[in-house]
């Protein structure tokens, strides 16, 4: 502990100057789904903060009862193991707090610590095995991606009539598309990954997928380790390099986005070996916004009228990092472009959106079985919102831009009455809208 | 010194020994924070993408407690009360450590007692806060109590002070300037004016070893302070290469 309050200013500010006035005390939505007062965001921190006060506060060496100060015995480590797994880390009780307090922060110090003695958590530590040693968190192999790029190829052919390409490691490619893992495989994520395809065909722009850095998502920052994070995104950079690319492009994915908008420079920049033309990274939405406005995709709204749709902001793109040039532009960037795509669009609740979105309840790395009963209830807020606009406003499509979001709606909304097919990507309602051979090249 | 009572001497003693404590005190803990390193740009978004904006964000997080009044408005109004009076009173206080006393403060005299009124009275809103509301009394542990207690007890003698039991102000100003010029003389035998000081110094003693560090913590939050400007500009992290 005392090794990382030298390391991370976050730490060491926000142990210390919490005033414990409770304005982030009713804003996680696992303290509203469980009503458990341990999981309100000041409470999660205390359990820290009492263990910080015994090693490292005058009154807490002195007078450890008055300060509710505690040795990180096995009854504290347990609760620890507990509550700071019941974070998703998504930041939404640091928008309320005065002094900017991020909990995540706090989560992810203590999970770093709990895995340095060796009670990490088994679904993390699973996945980022998989991607160390097969290059995506899903353990799908090079052949096996090859598959799927093929079948998504074939697929679009059958529906289309139109030959658009899913390219797996080709040299000299302009752009290298990272994608979460889940898009090449689950519902409704293959839906939008068949749209980026579709996209670069459009534009007339040369892509490829690397078997090498299959994954987006980065699993390191769950566990709150620099290193492993460090360790993720370097194959990335490292395929970039060898495949010679000019820019790098990623699918829909929140807290991947979050660690490559906002960390990517730090962890493996700079990037001074792609074009300087680009932001690098540059987000698929910004990627398609782009192409629109510059009259570069021939869109049909029609095909999407079947649908009225809403769209959830993912809480890491929304509070951890940002698109286009303004601040604010990670809320409008997917907006505009769904509003591209389609006639009939809807707002949830201003309480749930925007910078103030509640999370879906499996970000963090809760996205396990095990956490199920968590799951559920962390939704609630999210399953409140959606089902009001579904009633009143006749919404029948929630669209996101998070591998994660849709893995956990799809299991855990039918809980609450609503129809995992509700959920959606962002880039399936560009693939349904696209004209194919409309314009090139633009 | 000489010709000092005892209680007088022994008073001017703690009274450099908290004023000591407080500054250092504040100082190390503000080094401390400096000197650490923030590895990762991690603001809250949306954050501003100018080092102007940052100190705009920060200004109305400061003078307005903006995030808190998104949070919790019933809170905030509180806070804020409890806060702006605070100040005040303690710029009013500037009277009895400057001579001539500047304009300025001068004026800020009557308002400067309402406003320790209005500080008595927001600090006893956010203790029956504490106790009332049941998500804050689960949070709420003896430090809370004891800076709000504190700091209400100091208003509280203050203002018996001036309405009750009249002190003598011109001889608390001659002590109190004895003090700041080095060259001390007895203090008024007035036990409340003895009471209000040494709850103050007390208060001095606490603040770098609790949570009021708040004030100058603040200013090192990263997820306020940081420009969001990360594919811009690289950031380094000193500790990784
Ligand atoms: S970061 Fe999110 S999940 Fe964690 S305590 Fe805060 S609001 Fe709850
Ligand atoms: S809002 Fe911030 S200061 Fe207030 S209790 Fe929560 S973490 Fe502490």
């Amino acid at each position: 502990m005392g090794e990382l309050l030298g390391k991370y200013r976050s730490l060491k500010v926000f142990l210390d100057i919490c005033v414990k006035c409770g304005a982030c005390a009713d804003k996680c939505h696992y303290y509203l789904g469980t009503g458990d007062p341990n999981n309100m965001p000041v409470a999660r921190q205390e359990l820290m903060r009492k263990v910080y006060r015994k090693h490292f506060t005058p009154a807490g060496k002195l007078f450890p009862g008055l300060s509710r100060a505690e040795d990180l015995t096995e009854d504290v480590m347990e609760q620890w193991y507990r509550y700071y797994h019941q974070c998703s880390q998504c930041r939404r009780c640091s928008v309320f707090c005065p002094y900017g307090i991020d909990t995540a922060e706090i989560s992810m110090a203590a999970r770093e610590i709990m895995d340095s003695v060796g009670i990490g958590q088994k679904y993390c530590n699973e996945i980022l095995g998989k991607v160390n040693s097969i290059g995506n968190n899903l353990g799908i192999n090079k052949a096996a991606l090859g598959n799927t790029l093929e079948f998504v190829e074939e697929d679009v052919k059958e529906t289309t009539g139109v030959d658009v390409r899913y390219p797996l490691d080709e040299k000299g490619a302009e752009v290298l598309l990272i994608a979460p893992s889940a898009d090449f495989f689950s519902e409704p994520h293959i839906q939008g990954f068949t749209g980026y395809g579709k996209v670069f065909h459009e534009a007339g722009v040369s892509w490829t997928v690397s078997s090498y850095a299959s994954e987006f998502a980065n699993f390191g920052m769950f566990i709150g380790n620099y290193g492993v994070m460090q360790k993720v995104a370097r194959r990335i950079k490292d395929a970039a390099l060898d495949l010679g690319v000019k820019r790098i492009v990623v699918g829909e994915c929140g807290h991947a986005w979050r660690v490559a908008y906002s960390f990517w420079n730090t962890l493996i920049g700079p990037f001074d070996f792609l074009d300087p033309k680009h932001r690098n990274p540059t987000h698929i939405c910004e990627y398609s916004l782009d192409l629109i406005k510059r009259g570069g995709l021939k869109l049909d709204k029609s095909a999407n009228d079947s649908l009225t749709v809403t769209f959830h902001d993912s809480c890491n793109v929304a509070r951890g990092s940002r698109m286009g040039d303004m601040p604010g532009g990670q809320f409008e960037v997917p907006r505009d472009l769904i509003k591209a795509m389609c006639n009939n669009y809807v707002e949830m609740n201003e309480d749930t959106i925007k910078e103030v979105t509640y999370c879906c309840g499996g970000g963090g790395g809760l996205l396990t079985d095990e956490l199920m009963d968590l799951r559920v209830k962390g939704v609630l807020p999210r399953a409140n919102a959606l089902h009001d606009v579904m009633q009143n406003k006749g919404v029948n499509t929630m669209a996101t831009i998070c591998a994660i979001c849709k893995a956990q709606f799809t299991k855990v909304l039918p809980y609450y009455g609503i129809p995992m097919e509700t959920v959606a990507s962002v880039h399936q309602l560009v693939s349904n809208a696209i004209v194919l051979g409309g314009k090139k090249g633009v | 010194m000489s010709g000092l009572s005892a209680l007088s001497l022994s008073f001017v003693i703690m009274f450099y020994a908290a004023a000591a404590v407080f500054i250092f005190g504040l100082a190390a803990k503000v080094y401390g924070y400096a000197v650490t390193p923030a590895p990762l740009k991690i603001p809250t978004t949306p954050a501003p993408a100018t080092s102007g904006g940052v100190a705009l964000r920060m200004a109305s997080e400061i003078f307005l407690f903006s995030s808190l009044f998104k949070g919790n408005k019933w809170t905030w109004i509180g806070g804020y009360a409890f806060h702006v009076t605070f100040a005040l009173v303690i710029f009013r206080h500037l009277r009895y450590f400057l001579q001539p006393v500047p304009e300025i403060v001068s004026l800020a005299g009557p308002p400067g007692v309402w406003a320790g009124v209005l500080l008595a009275g927001a600090a006893g809103y956010l203790f029956v806060r504490r106790i009332a509301v049941d998500r804050v009394k689960y949070i709420s542990s003896g430090a809370d109590y004891f800076a709000l207690i504190l700091i209400g007890s100091i208003a509280a003698t203050g203002l018996i002070m001036k309405f009750l039991l009249r002190a003598d102000v011109a001889s608390v100003k001659s002590f109190m300037m004895g003090i700041v010029t080095f060259s001390p003389v007895n203090m008024p035998a007035d036990a409340m004016f003895i009471v209000h000081l040494l709850l103050v110094m007390a208060l001095m003693v606490y603040f770098p070893f609790s949570k009021l560090v708040h004030m100058g913590g603040i200013f090192f939050s990263p997820t306020r302070n940081q420009v969001d400007d990360c594919r811009e500009h690289r950031h380094v992290n000193p500790w990784a290469a």
